[in-house]
Formats: C-alpha cells, structure tokens, sequence
C-alpha cells in the first residue's frame, strides 16, 4: 500500500496533559508527526489541533481510531480524506536585506504578495502565508539572498463548505 | 446540597458509593490523610500489602475474578512507582481497575520534591485515562468519572493522582449520580447490517472456527458463545485471555492457538474459511507469521475497541460493539434464518472428520515419566481434582503455559493470568486479589520457582488476612521459558538462566507461618494435592520437576502457526 499524508482536524478538551496523551500516542505507537498546530476554539473548553501525518491506508485508519480512543478527544475529521479542503502554512523568514539586494527582495515580495514585518539595516523579515508549495517556493527564491532564520507555523486545514467542526 | 468535607473523606465516599468493600496499598507521607479516614471507617477493608506491586496486582486479581473494579492506594514517589508493573498488567489485559496515588502538594510540584514523580506522565501509556486533580471542587466529579471510564467501554486500569494539599483542602462533596462525557462515548450496540453479513459467511461456510478471547470474559459473553457454538456446530478455540469463556472440556473446544497452542487449534485456523474472531485482539502470540495466519479466511471480528480491529490483521466483516450484545444479536440473526442445529451437523460435518484427525494425530501429550514428575502431570491431576471448581492464577513462563494447555477451564474468571504483559510476580498477589474477593472458594498459584520469588514478600499480606491460598511451585531450578528458547534457538548457552541459590521453599513457608511441602516423586503427586486442598491454611506447595521438560507443541517467534514443534 502507498503512502499518502493526511492532514487531521482534531477537537480536544483544553485540559492540561491532553497534548501530551496526542504527542505520546503518536511516539509510543511509531506513528509520524509531520506537523502539529494547537490553538483554542471558541467554544475555551476545547482545543484545535491540526497535525499531519503520514502512513499507508490502514496505519491512517489507525492513528484515527487511536486519537479517537483518547478519553480526551472529542472529534478527529480526516480534513483530507475527501479532497475539498483549504490548507495554510505561515512563515516568518529573516533574510539578508543590504544594498545589493534589496531590489530582488522587494521583486520577489511583490510577485508573491509577501509582507515585511520587521526591517533593519541590514535585515527584513518577510511574512509568507500560503499552502506548503509556495512556502517552499518563497524559501528557494530567498536562499541565494542569505536567509538567516526561518520559523513555520505548521499547516492548518479546513474542509471546504459546510462540513467544518 | 452536599456536605462540606476534606478531599480525603471525598475519597472514601466515593469508594462507598461506588460499592467498594476491599482496597490493597501501602500507606507513605503523601497518601496519610486518606489513611486517616480509612482508620475511622469500618466499610471498608483495607489490606496492606508488602509492595506496591502487590497491590497493584491484587486489585487486578481482585477484578479479574469478581468482575467488579479493583482499588489499589499508594503513596508519591516510589510508592506510584511501584505500581506501574501492576498498571501496565491490567492495562494489555483491559482489566478494571482504580489506582489512587498520593501527590506532593501542588505548590511544590514540579519542584522535585521529596518523593515527587511525575505520576500521570509515568503512567499515561498504560493507563486507559488518568487524572491529576489539582482543585478539591473537582475531586467529587474526578473518582465518579475514574470509576466509571474504567468500567465501561473496553475497560481498563485509571490512576488518579492526588495531591496532599488537596486531600486536606474542603468542599462541598455533591457525588454525581451519572456522569457523562462528551469526549467518550463507547459503541455497545452492534450494527444489525453488520451482524447480518457475518451470519451470510458463516452460514455459508464450510470450514468455520469460533475464536474468543478476553473480551467475552469482560462482558459475561460465555453463555452466548456457548449457545452459537452448540447451534452452529463451530469448533471453539480460546485464546490464553479467553480460556474459561467456553467450557474446556466441551467436545467442541479445540483449546488454545498459537505459540503454545494445540495442533488442531492451529491446524483448524490455518484452514478455516470463516474465522469468526470474539473480543480477541491477534495477537503476535495467536498469529505467529501475520500473513501465514488464517490465510483462506474471512475473518469476522467483533470488538468493542475499534482500534483492535484492522490493527494487526485485515478483516472482512468488522464489527464495532460489545461482545455479548452482538452475539446476542446473531444468535436473534440465526434464529430468524431457521437453520436448525441437524443442518449445521450435517453442513460441517466433513469438517469435523478433519479436525478429528488433527485431534488424534497429535493430541496434547508428554512423556510419562515414573522416576520425576512431569509437571504436565501435576495439572493434569489438579484437574482431575478440583473439575474445574477453583480459580487458577498462575505467574508467567512454563508454569503459566502448561496450566493453559492442561488444565481444562470451564468457567469464565477462573483464570487469572497476566496474557498481554507477561508479567512474572503477578500470580501470587493476584491470587491475593481473587481470594479476597471469592472468600469460600478455591485459589491457587501456579507458579514457577522464578517467578514465586518476584513477589514472595506477599506471604506476609496472605498471612495477614488468613488467606488459604495453594501456592504449587513446578520447581525446574530454572527459568524455564527462556531456558527452552535458549536450547531451541541458542544451542543450549544457558545464559543467566541457572540461579546458583534457590531458598528452602518449605522453610520460607513456615517462616511465614504457612504450611510448607515438598514432593519429588510421581507416586506423590496425587496423594499431596489432594492433602493440601483440605488443608484451610496458606500452603506452599514445592514440586520438584523433570529440569529440562520443555512446552510443547511451539511455533517458533515469527514463524507460521503451522510449524510447530511438536514435542
């Protein structure tokens, strides 16, 4: 069987040590985490969580059937079992920003319609949200301009039209 | 409105409200305050154990032979630590059972504090949920919702972790008379479409085997499966978990599979055509080589734990839900579908020519030997003696698995064995559990002298409460299951398996104050054991056995369920 990444929407109760059951399962059990994003609801009681991961068909149904059997979690959606989803990534990039190139960086930041956040003599530190391909886009096209540091928030899903949670 | 009171005489109410009448554990600083209240109740009987492991494990012997949850106490630190073997024990096996842990108090939490751990980490991969209960206000709903997630669904050990401050801190005690959990909402009742389309297949099999496991003793199946099985005329086989779940001596049942499994019990699964697989979970010592594993059949598999099924076998017709409901539910499908027992007789019939021959071709056997006991020997005479009418515990390695293949249970929760974990020291303190729980019936141990001596320090709680427990010793002088996997598979390199010092066990008896025995000649066997069944005291019963006997038959770790080695 193939392997393909599953992006989960998982509601858990917002209670201390439920992340940890998650992240333990995952570990204790040899599954992988690709990424993971927490975050309240507005329902305070419960907690989102988005986490990708990988696997064949039946160690998927697994790691469902798993997070499921958590005393603590109350629903797990397989955001891309049936295709129809929007996926986000956030980065903050810091790049080298000096007289020779900041022309290419303004270039570039306008094609993708990046934002920059932060600027100093001699850095910026350039806002890219959008699905992983363009990420990985914006982090190759900045490369050659000296990229100093990177922080991902890791992906988050949402199946289209009504059938969110 | 509720009373006002300390979270300690929260704890014990709650054990009175949830009907709990026996608790085993240790007292330390951090557990005082609910040691305090257990002195000022009578309600309660608390037995103190000699190690925390004991506790752990007699609450789970406890369980195991009443069906009721059992309740183990210790306090912070080492005394949380302790218990984690028991924890782990009731967690692989899905036994009900409550763990109440004392905490350092919550300020100094994470402080490493004297006799701090991290408990609810620890223990949170074997446990089926845990709390740390950090707001007295919260302790009230916390031990209803413990009780009762270790009760249903798949059930399961749950730790509650309590922090001293919160045991003396005050509140109103309001004890919920339900709970509900949004979170946690167990699937009983089986899909009708579901259960229609396994009787489809079975009706329509020609080679059909009946495998059940510890799921049809946790939900008092087994007079169901008896009933499908004399209707449908299918061959039963139960796994180490299910033995007693189908009687052992019924004509139909073909004992357990697997590693130490029967011949016919392997032969049968390796080519059956409908596998209709109850509260059993395949596991590696069932299956042996996954894909040589019931390879011409559909499998049907009920299990009230989703993740049970599909997780190391693929399976045609699953079946979420508990196991009693869904048998009860086939066997309405079967009655509806009017195929009397005579069609099922005559259908299978063929079937059961084969599985005879498999039968008489390699019976479970040894060799009689008339110099030194066999200790096949020594079950098979229990057997002839108490019919049955005791509850076995029995610890883990050779001890463990002669008892499965020769003694015939033929009811459910009459053995208690640790299946899933394998955890050696838990016969005895278990037996501990199940005679405390069962107080006018038969208890013994079978144990090994490896094995008795992990948690021997139990005598003393025995003793204590006057248990009269039968401790049988099949005393080979050596670890005997690694000892065989060394002469198989290692070319005889006895690595570790030999200790050079083997206590006097009939002293250690009488230094407990119990009764010690040793035999060593066949011609004593029954004359001995039927001695010590009269005798109302703790006895210790040491059999010294042929050194090298080996259990057979035995499919090699990894390989097909049909390779066995046979004798």
């Amino acid at each position: 069987m193939s392997e393909r990444k599953c992006t989960l929407s998982v509601l858990v109760e917002n209670t201390p040590g439920a992340l940890a059951r998650i992240a333990g399962l995952f570990s204790g059990r040899g599954f992988n985490i690709d990424s993971l994003c927490v975050a309240e609801t507005l329902d305070p009681t419960l907690s989102h969580l988005t986490l990708v991961t990988r696997g064949d068909d039946q160690i998927i149904e697994q790691i469902i059937k798993q997070l499921r059997r958590l005393i603590d979690v109350y629903k797990v959606v397989d955001v891309t079992e049936e295709g129809d989803y929007v996926e986000r990534e956030m980065a903050l990039i810091k790049v080298r920003a000096e007289k020779e190139n900041r022309e290419e960086i303004f270039r570039i930041c306008e094609i993708f319609r990046l934002k920059i956040v932060d600027v100093t003599p001699r850095t910026y530190i350039i806002e890219v949200t959008g699905d992983k391909d363009k990420l990985e886009a914006v982090i190759e096209l900045l490369q050659p301009m000296g990229i100093k540091e990177i922080v991902r928030t890791g992906t988050i899903a949402m199946k289209r039209e009504k059938k969110n949670i | 409105m509720g009373k006002i009171m300390t979270g300690a005489q929260m704890v014990v109410e709650a054990l009175k409200r949830e009907g709990v009448e026996v608790i085993f554990g240790y007292p330390g600083g951090a557990i005082i305050d609910i040691y305090d209240e257990l002195y000022k109740t009578d309600s309660i009987h608390h037995v103190l154990v000699r190690h925390e492991q004991g506790a752990a494990h007699a609450a789970d012997g406890f369980a195991r032979s009443t069906g009721k949850i059992g309740v183990a106490l210790a306090t912070s630190g080492p005394g949380a630590t302790n218990t984690v073997t028991g924890i782990a024990t009731a967690y692989m096996d899905s036994i009900p059972i409550v763990v109440l842990t004392g905490q350092v108090p919550t300020k100094l939490i994470g402080n490493d504090a004297f006799q701090e751990v991290d408990t609810t980490g620890i223990t949170r991969p074997i446990t089926k949920h845990n709390f740390l209960v950090k707001r007295v206000e919260d302790l009230p709903r916390v031990l209803k919702a413990a009780f009762y997630i270790a009760r249903t669904g798949r059930p399961g050990p749950v730790l509650v972790d309590l922090p001293k401050d919160v045991q003396q801190a005050k509140a109103e005690f309001d004890y919920p008379e339900e709970i509900r959990l949004r979170s946690y909402n167990p699937t009983y009742e089986p899909h009708i479409k579901q259960i229609e389309k396994a009787y489809q297949l079975l009706e329509k099999a020609e080679r059909p085997v009946l495998l059940i496991g510890g799921g049809v003793i946790a939900s008092g199946a087994s007079s169901e499966v008896l009933e499908l099985a004399e209707r449908l005329n299918l061959p039963v086989i139960m796994t180490l978990m299910g033995l007693g779940g189908f009687p052992g001596d019924h004509e139909q049942s073909l004992g357990m599979p697997g590693m130490h499994g029967t011949y016919y019990a392997n032969m049968a699964i390796a080519n059956c055509d409908v596998l209709l697989a109850v509260g059993a979970r395949f596991d590696d010592r069932v299956t042996g080589r996954v894909d040589a594993f019931a390879p011409y059949a559909k499998i049907i598999h009920i299990d009230i734990d989703p993740t049970s099924i599909q997780k190391n076998v693929k399976v045609d017709v699953p079946i979420v839900g508990d196991c009693k409901r869904a048998l009860a539910r086939l066997l309405e499908v079967v009655k509806e579908a009017g195929k009397n027992k005579k069609y099922f007789k005559e259908r299978f019939k063929e079937w059961w020519e084969q599985i005879d021959i498999w039968k008489r071709r390699y019976p479970l056997s040894y060799k009689y030997d008339p110099n030194v006991i066999k200790p096949q020997f020594v079950i098979e005479k229990l057997y002839e003696l108490t019919q049955g009418n005791a509850i076995i515990c029995t610890e883990v390695g050779q001890n463990q698995m002669w008892t499965a293949q020769f003694y015939k249970f033929k009811y459910p929760r009459t053995l208690i064995t640790s299946g899933g974990l394998g955890t050696m020291g838990f016969g005895f303190p278990a037996a501990i559990g199940a005679q405390m729980g069962n107080p006018g019936k038969l208890v013994i141990d079978i144990a090994g002298d490896g094995s008795i001596q992990m948690n021997i320090q139990e005598l003393a709680t025995a003793m204590d409460q006057r248990l009269p427990i039968k401790i049988i010793i099949l005393n080979n002088g050596y670890l005997g299951m690694v000892r065989q996997w060394q002469e198989l598979f290692y070319e005889r390199r006895y690595s570790a398996v030999k200790f050079a010092t083997i206590p006097d066990f009939v002293k250690i008896a009488e230094a407990y104050g119990a009764v010690g025995l040793r035999i060593t000649k066949p011609e004593e066997v029954e004359p001995t054991l039927k001695q010590i069944l009269t005798i109302d005291k703790l006895v210790i019963l040491d059999v010294i056995i042929a050194p090298e006997e080996g259990v057979f038959p035995m499919v090699p770790a990894g390989k097909a369920t049909t390779e066995m080695i046979l004798v």
